[in-house]
């Protein structure tokens, strides 16, 4: 009567960087209105929690998913070394072209990891403050998340 | 539906050692993990149950029940235990907490007859766990 199971692995991180909520696209007083405290020219900053998680077939030789020692330093070089202790808006190619809120940072950090060789990237989901949080799973229909 | 979750922690040691690799293969792929005198961990345990609540008690399950068949079948088998050699479920395996959410997984299902078994997820620590779900087509993919 069991059916077949899936597994994944999630895995959390931690960066700390700065930001500022700035559009260029708004007047000054939209800026204002539409991002506070949080366009304060000189920026702020948070202690951002990334949370990846990985799916796929557990190797019966390992029993993982996939190793973290493979995963460890893919994320450690893709997002830790270049977001962290930075200012994402300045420091991260990408957030010159958008504004760096959450919802950017998440869907930048899914774009980066989703090219783990070991396991199919299932999610990401950030911690910009403990009573803030994010996910992204994939664009529904546009890639093998598919309808998920 | 309603989806109820309940938490159990236990404690356990383990090692992960495969003896189809050499000394040094199991050094490189389990790194510290590998020591043979093994390590421990305090699991936690969470084992969510989906369905819609009956109208006359207004609960999916009863807790009681869930705790009941938590303790029995997994703190009764794996708290203070060293998972290498004492839970015969595990036998053959690497005890990571994928292969441990699995065997929780394979333990429960049967157990569960008010909803059904909808994710076991196990914490190795605050910052590792994996999720054990029933594969979203019901076919493939077993581990």
């Amino acid at each position: 009567m069991s059916g077949a199971i899936k597994l994944s692995l999630t895995r959390r991180y931690r960066f700390a960087a700065s930001h500022r909520l700035y559009s260029p696209a708004f007047s000054e007083e939209e800026n204002r209105r539409l991002y506070g405290k949080c366009g304060n020219p000189h920026g702020h900053g948070h202690n951002y929690v990334v949370e990846v998680t990985i799916s796929g077939p557990v190797d019966p030789e390992t029993g993982m998913v996939a190793n973290l020692g493979e995963l460890d330093p893919f994320v450690e070089r893709g997002i830790i070394e270049p977001f962290d202790h930075r200012y994402l808006n300045e420091e991260v190619a990408e957030f010159r072209e958008c504004v760096p809120t959450s919802e950017n940072i998440c869907r930048e950090i899914y774009r980066r990891l989703g090219g783990f060789p070991a396991a199919r990237l299932e999610r990401v989901r950030i911690e910009e403050t403990s009573n803030n949080s994010f996910e992204f799973a994939g664009e529904c229909g546009t890639s093998s998340e598919g309808m998920r | 539906m309603i989806r109820v979750t309940r938490k159990l922690e236990f404690s356990a040691a383990h090692f992960y050692h495969n003896p189809n690799f050499s000394a040094e293969e199991n050094r490189r792929i389990f790194g510290k993990c590998n020591n043979p005198h093994g390590h421990g961990h305090n699991y936690v345990l969470e084992v969510t149950v989906a369905g819609e609540p009956d109208p006359a008690t207004g609960m999916v399950l009863d807790l009681k029940e869930l705790k009941d068949i938590l303790q029995r079948e997994v703190a009764d088998r794996m708290d203070h235990r060293h998972l290498n050699y004492e839970v015969p479920e595990l036998a053959g395996k690497i005890p990571t907490c994928e292969n441990i959410a699995a065997v929780i997984w394979r333990l429960l299902e049967p157990r569960i007859t008010k909803g059904r078994l909808d994710r076991v997820r196990v914490y190795e620590s605050p910052d590792l766990f994996a999720d054990c779900t029933a594969e979203p087509n019901g076919a493939g993919g077993s581990a």
